[in-house]
């Protein structure tokens, strides 16, 4: 469990190029967009790519993304019900 | 009458070096082909603090680093033109993206893959809302940068301007900056402008 969210945040400061956040500055159920960690509208995007690129998901509706990348947690869970790999 | 504008300041950044006006302020000590680390030692350097620059592409980090030396003491008006140009356009980037289309395309490259954008990053860095353009020549065409900038200043849509050269080949990069406005000792004119390039780049 906890293991996948830390390879989530791994992956993301390593994919958005987020040079200055570290693991321990990301919380579970942290807003990843806004006042939270502070995605952009671009990393909406790559945060799509990534979850076909390493789970094999494909969204096909953009709109998800708004429920899914709420925070890691949210992120977790729709990955742990829907990877392919 | 037209009123007198003067390059006020002018930065550049060649061979792992920054400079305000004549003054080396840093100098990396970093192969010349190591840009990426060196545009992240410059950016340390200047003790930016804007997490958004990790994200840019190489010819936007060059516009940054160079806006932030020439800019970082002046009360800008947001009204502050940028005119820019360079010899590659996005090249660098654009073959990064290309490079990358047989797999799953990166929306963040993607973005990066138009000159422009470093004019869009400068004005939201500097919250500028204002005229901007950028040209590709084969070198520093003082004479179209002078006459676009002295036309944008003289029907007063603009009441300062940022312009110059920011040409990225491959890991070779060539930038300079100057700003323009009613206050200083050098009168802006094509023949002063050319003269400052070339003699920095003698």
């Amino acid at each position: 469990m906890s293991d996948l969210r830390t390879e989530l945040k791994e992956s993301i400061i390593e994919q958005l190029n987020l040079e200055e956040l570290s693991v321990e500055d990301i919380e579970n159920d942290e807003h990843l967009f806004g006042d939270g960690v502070g995605l952009d509208s671009i990393d909406a995007l790559e945060l799509i790519v990534l979850l076909e690129k390493d789970y094999g998901i494909k969204l096909t509706d953009p709109q998800q993304g708004k429920d899914i990348f709420v925070s890691i947690n949210r992120m977790a869970e729709f990955i742990e019900a829907h990877r392919t790999k | 009458m037209n009123k007198q504008y003067y390059i006020s300041n002018f930065t550049s950044i060649k061979k792992g070096a920054v400079y305000n006006a004549k003054n080396k302020i840093f100098e990396s000590e970093l192969e010349l082909n190591e840009i990426d680390l060196f545009l992240k030692e410059a950016y340390n350097f200047l003790a930016l603090s804007y997490p958004k620059f990790f994200k840019m592409d190489r010819l936007s980090k060059l516009g940054i680093l160079a806006s932030e030396v020439l800019l970082k003491n002046e009360s800008l008006e947001s009204d502050t033109a940028i005119i820019l140009s360079n010899s590659t356009s996005s090249l660098n980037t654009d073959k990064t993206h290309q490079e990358s289309i047989n797999q799953i395309v990166s929306p963040s490259i993607f973005v990066y893959t138009l000159p422009n954008i470093v004019l869009g990053e400068i004005s939201i860095k500097y919250q500028l809302q204002s005229e901007n353009a950028f040209f590709i020549s084969d070198t520093f065409d003082a004479e179209l940068i002078a006459d676009y900038t002295n036309d944008l200043l003289a029907f007063e849509k603009a009441k300062n301007a940022v312009c110059g050269w920011i040409d990225l080949k491959n890991a070779e990069y060539d930038v300079f900056l100057c700003l323009i406005s009613e206050e200083g000792d050098v009168p802006f004119t094509q023949k002063n402008l050319e003269q400052l390039y070339y003699f920095e780049n003698e």
